[in-house]
């Protein structure tokens, strides 16, 4: 499936050619491969999969914020999956086990990983809608409107009197601040941490 | 948020203009070269003799191997900094310097008698090497760790580590201009623990500041 590693970096290099509808593409197609191997890294931990969309998110967060890491000479699967294996072995860590991970699905293994179905709605980044929370004023509100309410920058910008240059800048700050709450994220912490006003 | 939203809110950012790595290391190594140059001109200076000093082949392999250092770490650095990183094979280009220097020692050893070992080896200079070598890497050191958070290492530690065996590099080639001590038994005796030094802190400092 040589095709499919094509495919990917062609949109990857479209998408930092500024290409957004090409990001939106790859983005939406990584999500389902990235559930099964977070699906499957957490299940060989004995972990249940109710951090699976967690592992999740934060590796396509982290794809955005270190995409200038991936070499356009170099193949992008590897790149991707050594981002979703730091990101599988952070979440154990956070949750308290030792862990030594090791992804050793070939490219071509993952058509056939099972259980790459879209969570419940109750499962679906628990943690973060509360992450979300803790942006401040502004920034939530370019989040929610962008991905919630599904606007696009421009609108952003009209309604919020802003440039588009601008809403694009401080959803690039949210994004980094989001992965930071994940990263910081405590799972006995959070119930009593007071949300972070900035 | 769903994943579906989270993806809606990165696409709407943008993938143009990634952060370059390449561009980041190159500007901290500017600046903390130029500081450690200009710390380095003001304090030590270039040795007066150097033209001659060139012809002879200790002052140009103990600067050959430096930059050899040098040269390898900057390129470790730039690999190390990426989640897809071969450790192995950065070990295995980073020992080349090493070898290097193995060989001159054994250069040395075989075309001068052992009773000149112990003075070649113990020279004039050792404690101004030790410590100019540490001073003069705190700046590039300083520089390059901010500039590699923009990076996405494997280790952490060892990404930190290997940017300090730049600074450490960068540092011993400025002060093998100055030393007139040029044995390889006096490179391999005195370069290696203010280096390692450089790398150990840079370690420490990587496993926590280049975490992501």
């Amino acid at each position: 499936m040589t095709d499919r590693e094509t495919h990917w970096a062609g949109l990857m290099r479209a998408a930092i050619r500024g290409d957004a509808a090409a990001y939106r593409r790859l983005l939406q197609e990584l999500a389902p491969v990235l559930r099964a191997l977070a699906s499957r890294g957490l299940a060989r931990h004995k972990r249940g999969s109710e951090d699976m969309e967690d592992v999740v998110q934060e590796t396509l967060l982290a794809l955005h914020l270190k995409r200038g890491t991936w070499d356009e000479r170099q193949p992008f699967s590897p790149w991707l999956y050594a981002i979703a294996r730091n990101k599988l072995i952070d979440n154990l860590r956070r949750r308290g086990r030792q862990a030594r991970v090791v992804i050793d699905v070939a490219i071509d293994d993952i058509g056939e990983l099972p259980g790459a179905e879209a969570p419940p709605a109750e499962l679906n980044g628990v943690d973060a809608e509360r992450l979300i929370s803790r942006l401040n004023g502004r920034q939530r509100e370019i989040v929610v409107a962008i991905s919630i309410e599904g606007a696009s920058a421009r609108q952003v910008a009209e309604r919020l009197g802003m440039t588009e240059g601008a809403v694009r800048v401080a959803l690039h700050r949210a994004l980094r601040s989001l992965a930071k709450a994940f990263r910081a994220e405590n799972p006995t912490e959070l119930s009593t941490k007071p949300p972070k006003t900035a | 948020m769903s994943t579906d939203n989270l993806i809606a809110a990165i696409a709407a950012a943008g993938a143009a203009r990634p952060p370059s790595i390449a561009r980041r290391m190159a500007a901290a190594l500017a600046i903390g070269g130029l500081i450690s140059g200009v710390l380095f001109a003001y304090d030590l200076g270039v040795r007066p003799d150097i033209a001659s000093a060139l012809q002879t082949w200790r002052f140009a392999t103990k600067v050959v191997i430096a930059l050899a250092f040098l040269a390898v770490a900057v390129w470790a650095t730039a690999r190390l900094a990426r989640p897809d990183a071969d450790g192995r094979t950065a070990l295995v280009i980073l020992s080349v310097p090493v070898a290097m220097l193995a060989l001159a020692v054994a250069g040395e050893l075989a075309v001068s008698p052992a009773s000149a070992w112990p003075a070649s080896a113990i020279g004039s200079n050792s404690r101004l090497c030790l410590a100019s070598i540490a001073v003069l890497s705190v700046a590039p050191l300083s520089a390059l760790l901010p500039a590699l958070r923009a990076g996405a290492p494997r280790s952490p530690a060892m990404a930190g580590a290997v940017a300090g065996l730049l600074a450490g590099s960068l540092a011993a080639f400025l002060y093998a201009t100055h030393c007139v001590d040029d044995s390889p038994l006096f490179v391999a005796l005195w370069y290696p623990p203010p280096v390692a030094l450089a790398a150990l802190v840079g370690a420490a400092a990587g496993q926590r500041v280049l975490r992501w």
